[in-house]
């Protein structure tokens, strides 16, 4: 007992020591998120590039040329319509693959390997996969349809052999939403899993013991239990989809012209490779608001739908 | 290599032969259990649209890997013949896998990938393993409130924060170096694993502690010596989401550094095995497999164990 000859009473205090321990990790993250947050509103309001390092204030000039910028308008139009319609495929599929990944069978643990390797990838290499399965001339789906009959002269989608996946505007988004709920799926379903392995087996037990079937317990009981979880995996994914710039980074870059562009990539795109510091920063703030209202309006729903 | 040849030219057989033994023997096995009666025989057909399911998801989630592998052994004539991306009509090659161990910067990617992931990982740990505890247990009302906050920077992404990071970067003078990077990672590392370690360490019983105090330990003691051991396996698969975590961040690591050999994987493999129009695909898609296998391993081998502390972190939270 050594450390009862230290002056050990304040490592006693419950409180000392809770702000001893919390204190680094609290000052690091002020620091190193906290100032980088403010030095972006200061670019934002500044009109700071590569070339020129000082900041002279220009008032709302930068918020201004950008909010009247067409590009950036369609921009941010393209970032909220893939975020919201992607969500709907990632939650209707991280519901049906949650409910397979709570059950016992057979395979599970490599079906399970299988469907969580498009989340475990590093979202640029798992690109690069996609990059060739989407490629203009060598596409294997091109080939899968040119073999079935649905391209290549008298076919039912072109008469093309290729369907030019990353070149046609439509197709393009079509892609980019595709790959997303492909990667972004296991992430909900993880989520979604941790609510439903949290629902009290007594509850279920006597759903049983009352005669409820499989699909009644799922709908009465588990999907309502689970809801609050929902909404968190929506926020999750929504802001991890919103903020994300790599898949269209390594897709398409934007293109075809700017049909896939979106807020990360253009904000990329102005601040660094053209230089631009105060833009940029001003187009990546434009996402801040927006990220704010979704994170404390889930929060909030999903504290309001706690059932205890 | 005979062997390698085989497999790859009877890939899909092999594939389908496979599977159908599989599920062969699963049926046979669970007659030999159950008997040949018509209850099992029904149970078995209901049982299988469930199966099917599963099939078509586990194809729609593996289908680019399948590709991946298959082309990382084709030659060039092989791959650029329209149209046949399935077979093998030339003999497979091991030649690209060569290319990109020797004629590459892969291997340093990788180098720099572990040292940024280790350094990362270790700053991570000391920085969030006594906060998490000082959420889960020490703290009351404004602990819970910081927590909130950590949680809200955990939401905010990169693409907010890279440029005026790298203004920072730049003043600092790390830009071009790993360090930039294990200086700024564990800004999304740290929140991240506080908020799982929080959930594994209120998995441990209060009364082992308190046990502990009575004991003569302080709290700090009681911290190190009775939570920590306790809660060795979450903090272990804490310690591999961290790491995948590093490995997998894009923006930071394209904007930070723009020296070749400094580069991380995730960087490195789509922009410089690509030049400029010229894509060298059977290195570059067997670059992201060999990758994108080990990670699955992992993540899958913890996926339980993060699933819990999800658990613990968010419905008790």
């Amino acid at each position: 007992m050594a450390s009862l000859a230290l002056p050990s009473f304040p490592l006693d205090n419950r409180r000392v020591v809770g702000i001893l321990f919390l204190a680094p990790a609290l000052i690091y993250i002020l620091l190193l998120v906290g100032f980088p947050f403010l030095l972006a509103i200061a670019f934002g309001f500044s009109d700071v590039t590569v070339g020129n390092t000082d900041l002279s204030f220009v008032g709302l000039r930068n918020f201004e040329a950008v909010w009247e910028n067409d590009i950036f308008r369609q921009v941010f139009a393209t970032t909220i319509r893939f975020t919201l319609i992607s969500q709907v495929f990632i939650l209707l599929f991280a519901n049906i693959l949650a409910i397979i990944f709570t059950q016992e069978f057979t395979g599970k643990w490599f079906a399970r390997f299988i469907f969580i390797l498009p989340w475990a990838t590093p979202v640029s290499l798992a690109m690069i996969g996609w990059l060739w399965m989407l490629d203009t001339k060598y596409s294997p789906i091109d080939y899968l349809l040119l073999q079935t009959g649905f391209l290549g002269p008298g076919g039912h989608l072109s008469n093309d052999r290729n369907l030019f996946w990353l070149a046609s505007p439509d197709l393009a988004q079509i892609s980019v939403i595709f790959v997303q709920v492909w990667r972004m799926t296991p992430l909900a379903t993880v989520i979604l899993m941790a609510g439903l392995s949290s629902i009290p087996t007594d509850i279920l037990d006597q759903a049983e013991v009352d005669g409820s079937r499989f699909m009644r317990t799922l709908l009465m009981i588990k999907l309502p239990l689970i809801l609050p979880i929902m909404v968190i995996a929506l926020l999750f994914s929504m802001i991890t989809m919103f903020g994300d710039m790599t898949v269209v980074y390594v897709l398409t870059r934007g293109g075809p012209v700017d049909y896939t562009r979106v807020l990360g990539l253009y904000s990329f795109q102005v601040g660094i490779e053209g230089g631009n510091l105060a833009q940029g920063a001003a187009i990546s703030l434009f996402a801040f608001p927006l990220l704010l209202a979704m994170a404390i309006f889930m929060l909030r729903a999903a504290s309001r739908a706690e059932v205890r | 290599m005979a062997a390698l040849t085989w497999i790859l030219s009877n890939f899909w057989a092999l594939l389908v032969i496979a599977l159908v033994l599989l599920v062969g023997l699963r049926i046979a096995w669970r007659i030999h259990k159950y008997g040949a009666t018509r209850a099992e025989f029904s149970h078995i057909l209901r049982r299988s649209p469930f199966y099917i399911v599963v099939l078509v998801f586990c194809f729609f989630a593996v289908s680019p890997f399948l590709i991946m592998f298959l082309h990382t052994f084709k030659t060039d004539g092989d791959l650029y013949r329209r149209p046949q991306p399935f077979i093998f009509r030339q003999e497979p090659t091991i030649e690209h896998l060569d290319a990109l161990f020797n004629n590459t910067a892969y291997l340093d990617f990788i180098r720099n990938s572990i040292v940024v992931g280790v350094a990362v990982v270790i700053i991570t740990l000391v920085l969030s393993l006594p906060a998490a505890y000082a959420l889960a247990r020490l703290t009351g009302r404004w602990g819970e409130r910081a927590g909130i906050l950590m949680f809200l920077v955990y939401l905010l992404p990169p693409t907010l924060l890279f440029i005026p990071m790298f203004r920072i970067v730049v003043l600092l003078g790390l830009k071009d170096s790993p360090l930039a990077l294990i200086v700024v990672y564990p800004t999304f590392t740290v929140p991240f694993s506080m908020w799982l370690l929080q959930g594994f360490f209120k998995a441990v019983p209060p009364e082992l502690e308190e046990a502990a105090l009575v004991d003569g330990y302080n709290r700090v003691e009681a911290f190190l010596r009775v939570v920590l051991p306790l809660s060795l396996p979450g903090i272990i698969s804490t310690v591999v989401f961290t790491f995948t975590l590093t490995l997998h961040e894009f923006i930071y690591g394209l904007v930070f550094i723009a020296d070749t050999r400094q580069r991380t994987l995730s960087v490195g493999v789509p922009t410089e095995l690509i030049l400029g129009d010229v894509y060298f695909w059977q290195p570059l898609l067997a670059a992201a497999l060999i990758i994108a296998i080990p990670v699955g391993l992992a993540y899958n081998l913890f996926l339980d164990s993060l699933v819990q502390g999800f658990t613990m972190g968010a419905v008790k939270g």
